[in-house]
């Protein structure tokens, strides 16, 4: 198999038309997700073997209507095709349609037929034709549209091999253009063009003027080029219009012969469901129904592999610690590297069942009838009913969900957004929830079914949101951000959800989650280890000095070695930390060591659990490890003698995380979506002012 | 007479009128909302706004400010 030559085919289409189903069958496991230089777009590509002599290399294009880009991640289609050095130029374009409207579909294709790249159309769902009473005339539509045409079900996986035999016929496709925009327009105009650059072929031309501001790749010579030309950009504007109908009416004359539609045959399954779906009653209460049960499954069914991990890695951690020789490349291990690990793993319940349902919900097409149904509601708020996406992503992670939030057109109801999100509990927040909710809640029953600790968590979400959408309210009476509103959603047709392409989002999303926050975390856990285990000269001299008070004189030695290991915990490096900041969080009922793991969780909630598990293990040099809980309910307040993590305290922990922004890598996502410091510093001040003060609040209420 | 999407009842449809360009964003032309085509109202989301509307085969929903842009011809 060597010197196999490699064809880079791009895959282009509607969104809905079962594109990402195509790329699925076509690269199976041997996909991959990877950014688009400079900019964080998930880049889906595979190889596909198309012969023995021959490899496809595919890239899945984010779905689109239209090659004039409205979003960000439609800029990379845009960016793909007209860009000849872009990585994955194409050879071969495959342009995915979907038989019931196959007319709004053809638009994209002769955009790119015009482009005169070796193109091909593949028509999916071509298995309910006959249902829906479509006849399609093959033959004179691909005498038509100049172009090869492949009827495929990607769903079923058929047609699939016809479509790669054709694809190794690339070279002989025609690349005529279909439309010619030219003579219709305004002929002079075009010819100008024409002769201005001919280097192009007439339609990039006519791209490159006019989405000039999206082809980051031109030169300084071809901007100054195609700035010389653009003089007159009303004009530009209405040629744009005049070209879209000029399409349309090529793409309806050449349908009105080659394709029919029995429309004694359609059904109202769609009518149906969406006059129940989106009922002015039923349709938020099946909402309400739909997101009560999301939250539940994820903590019914997270919470089983959660404890698992929990303790192996606890157990793991002990055998290490016993088994291996002692020195500090054991500690490490067992200290720093296996509660890091276990940290990031823990995760992978919850982020999978979110994204399985988030998925779902998006594959059936129930999710543009929420946003159809809460639209009205968001824009309140300042919002979009786009938002919600956003929303119901936060709850996962907020990194993907302020990149969810791109097809938001509104500038201002992005942002707002954007700046809102955060505030939804992400998973991140659930570790130290739930362990501290186990702290300082019992556990019984009221009500006969609720339980007390998931009733509490419950009234921690409602927080989260509350103080989302309250913030969004204030930002949208502050902000004062000028931004043209349109708002077009499609609502596809209801389909049955494949399993194939819902596994395949749920695990790409936990991995991009793993392999993006896992990094940060298990990277802070190690940092963590060694600021714990090393320390100024107070730290190195512990085991001479301490024995030398006259208070430790008469312990065993069992006593003094827990002595030495706490004296050396507070002269550790982070415990000087920690106390240097001890006198700003005691009036929230912190000491400093909580102050450590707020600290060290500055970058990523998360770390809240696992730097505690970290000072107490170093504090319990030898004895069992333990689980994290038992660990935290026997920390006592030296000031009080009373449980360090009582009512007041814990309560004050829980609000101070529910508000706080602490996560490098949402600050990070927001400066890069904003382009600007100022929104991912506003959140930051913002977020940490609340949090302090409702921490502060409640600590002297309860305490 | 003055109608546009926004004065459609649910069920009914009408003829779209020529727009100004101005205000009609591309990319609701290039999902299929032409002048000549025809435009029904299928749904009214429950705080009336926005729409949901079929137009040359595409299943859409735009907000009532956007509809009120759009001139009709009742059918």
């Amino acid at each position: 198999m060597k010197n196999n030559a490699v064809l880079n085919v791009a895959l282009v289409g509607n969104p809905n038309t079962g594109k990402t189903s195509l790329f699925n069958q076509l690269t199976g496991l041997k996909q991959k997700v990877g950014n688009y230089p400079g900019i964080t777009v998930d880049k889906k590509h595979g190889k596909c073997k198309i012969s023995d002599e021959l490899t496809a290399e595919i890239v899945d294009l984010p779905g689109t209507y239209s090659i004039n880009p409205q979003t960000l991640d439609e800029t990379i289609v845009l960016e793909t095709l007209l860009n000849t050095n872009n990585e994955s130029y194409p050879d071969a374009v495959i342009v995915v349609a979907e038989v019931e409207n196959l007319k709004r579909n053809l638009l994209l294709f002769s955009q790119i037929k015009d482009l005169q790249i070796p193109t091909i159309l593949a028509i999916n769902m071509s298995d309910q034709m006959e249902r829906k009473g479509i006849d399609i005339d093959i033959a004179a539509l691909k005498t038509a549209l100049k172009t090869e045409i492949v009827l495929i079900s990607s769903r079923k996986n058929k047609g699939i091999d016809i479509l790669k035999n054709e694809l190794a016929n690339y070279k002989n496709w025609n690349t005529e253009t279909l439309a010619n925009i030219s003579t219709k327009i305004d002929a002079k105009y075009f010819k100008e063009l024409e002769t201005t650059f001919l280097e192009n072929s007439l339609y990039k031309s006519w791209l490159l003027i006019t989405q000039q501001e999206y082809c980051l790749f031109l030169t300084e010579e071809q901007n100054n080029k195609i700035n010389a030309f653009k003089t007159d950009i009303e004009k530009i504007k209405k040629y744009q219009h005049k070209e879209t109908i000029f399409r349309y009416q090529r793409i309806n004359e050449i349908l009105k012969t080659t394709y029919k539609i029995d429309k004694s045959k359609a059904t109202d399954l769609r009518s149906k469901l969406d006059s129940v779906l989106t009922h002015k009653i039923w349709g938020y209460v099946i909402f309400a129904v739909v997101l009560l049960l999301i939250f539940q499954s994820i903590f019914e069914w997270a919470s089983f592999p959660m404890d698992l991990i929990d303790s192996v890695f606890a157990n793991l951690s002990e055998l290490a610690k016993t088994n291996l020789p002692e020195g500090v490349f054991t500690n490490l291990i067992a200290e720093g590297i296996i509660p890091g690990i276990g940290g990031v793993l823990i995760f992978i319940p919850q982020i999978a069942i979110l994204f399985l349902f988030i998925s779902l919900l998006e594959e059936t097409g129930y999710m543009s009838r929420v946003v159809f149904l809460m639209d009205k509601i968001m824009r309140k708020f300042g919002m979009s009913g786009k938002s919600i996406i956003p929303l119901i992503s936060g709850t996962a992670c907020a990194i993907p969900a302020i990149m969810a939030s791109r097809n938001i057109s509104n500038w201002k109801e992005r942002l707002i957004t954007i700046l809102v999100v955060p505030f939804t509990t992400c998973s991140a927040r659930l570790p130290v929830y739930a362990i501290l909710i186990a702290l300082i809640i019992p556990s019984k029953r009221v009500f006969g079914i609720f339980n007390l600790q998931g009733l509490t968590l419950m009234a921690l979400y409602l927080l989260g949101f509350t103080a989302a959408i309250c913030s969004a309210i204030l930002l949208n009476n502050i902000l004062k951000v000028k931004s043209k509103s349109f708002f077009i959603i499609e609502m596809p047709n209801y389909k049955v959800p494949s399993i194939k392409n819902v596994f395949y989002e749920v695990v790409e999303k936990t991995k991009a989650f793993i392999l993006g926050a896992g990094k940060i975390i298990l990277a802070l856990s190690i940092v963590l280890w060694f600021l714990a285990s090393n320390g100024t000269s107070a730290y190195k001299n512990a085991e001479k000095y301490v024995p030398t008070l006259e208070e430790n004189s008469n312990l065993d030695t069992e006593a003094l070695q827990k002595k030495i290991a706490s004296y050396k915990l507070e002269n550790s490096y982070i415990g000087t930390m920690g106390k240097f900041i001890e006198p700003v969080i005691e009036p929230l009922g912190y000491d400093w060591k909580i102050g450590i793991a707020l600290i060290s969780s500055f970058a990523a909630r998360e770390v809240f659990v696992g730097a505690l598990a970290t000072i107490y293990s170093v504090e319990s040099e030898g004895e069992d490890v333990g689980t994290i809980k038992e660990r935290m309910g026997a920390e006592i307040n030296t000031k009080t003698g009373l449980k360090r993590f009582n009512f007041a305290t814990g309560m004050s922990l829980l609000l101070f995380y529910a508000f706080a922004m602490q996560c490098i890598g949402t600050l990070a996502i927001v400066k890069r979506e904003t382009k600007s410091w100022k929104w991912p510093i506003l959140q930051l001040s913002g977020m940490g002012a609340l949090a302090y003060i409702a921490a502060f609040i409640a600590y002297n209420i309860l305490k | 007479m003055g109608d546009t999407i926004a004065s459609l009842r649910i069920g009914e449809s009408g003829i779209i009128e020529d727009f100004s360009l101005d205000v009609i964003p591309l990319c609701l032309l290039e999902m299929g909302c032409l002048p000549g085509k025809e435009v029904s109202l299928i749904q009214i989301a429950p705080l009336k706004d926005p729409l949901y509307i079929k137009v040359n085969g595409s299943h859409l929903a735009i907000r009532k400010e956007m509809a009120d842009l759009i001139n009709i011809t009742k059918l």
